[in-house]
């Protein structure tokens, strides 16, 4: 029974080392269509310096809508179950 | 509104909670109104608003909690909601969410140079708008998920 913790140790150890190896490297996508296009035309379309929030409101601002949704719905949420109810 | 025995902590931390609450409050509407320059923006400068309320609630006691407006905090929030989704429909003309003010020459219309530069308040067309409207909204929602639990806390008790 040791000797089949032990193999399945060093069997998982290996795969953690050849997936480490193989790592993609850092900061060298394959795809960089979208990186490229936000960085070369983000600031002339939307005019913002910051291109994280030229993306979170204006290219994928629909994904913010939710977002500010689901805060408004949390808050909601606590004030129905937290409330004073009239005895 | 009357005073219960339960008044929160020494006058020490209440009178640097009223000196803090000035700079963290700037500090807040600072990251909100500079969003499209700098990292920040609506929901982490909400965020450090509503630090403020939590503070204010521990420092001053559960009294605190009940004074605040919640009638008020409930209009700012919903009102946050409401303006945002407004501001996506106003670009409805061309696509849902469509920056109708960039480039446009009029309130926050400004062109801006490509590549680095000192950075220009008045650019980045409804962006700066949406900041600040769902500054308003974090700042609201937050406050009323900490005020509501302190307020059932002391029910409890």
């Amino acid at each position: 029974m040791i000797r089949v913790k032990i193999l399945t140790l060093v069997l998982l150890f290996a795969f953690l080392v050849a997936c480490a190896v193989q790592t993609h490297p850092f900061g060298k996508p394959d795809q960089t269509f979208m990186d490229d296009y936000f960085i070369q035309n983000g600031q002339a379309e939307t005019g913002s310096n910051n291109i994280v929030s030229s993306v979170v409101f204006d290219y994928r601002g629909f994904d913010t809508l939710g977002e500010a949704s689901i805060l408004f719905a949390a808050a909601m949420g606590v004030f129905l179950v937290l409330r004073r109810v009239e005895k | 509104m009357k005073r219960s025995s339960e008044s929160g902590m020494s006058v020490i931390v209440r009178t640097v909670t009223c000196v803090a609450a000035i700079p963290v409050i700037i500090f807040g509407l600072y990251v909100i109104m500079h969003g499209h320059l700098t990292p920040g923006g609506g929901f982490a400068g909400g965020a450090i608003i509503a630090t403020m309320t939590a503070l204010f609630i521990v420092a001053e006691g559960g009294d605190a909690a009940d004074r605040l407006g919640r009638g008020m905090l409930l209009t700012a929030e919903s009102a946050g909601l409401v303006l945002f989704a407004l501001l996506a429909f106003l670009g409805l003309r061309t696509t849902f969410f469509y920056n109708f003010l960039a480039n446009s020459g009029s309130i926050f219309g400004t062109q801006v140079p490509f590549g680095p530069n000192p950075g220009y308040l008045e650019t980045a067309g409804v962006i700066p708008l949406m900041n600040l409207v769902v500054g308003l909204e974090v700042f609201a929602a937050l406050s009323l998920v900490v005020i509501f639990m302190f307020s059932y806390r002391r029910e409890e008790q």
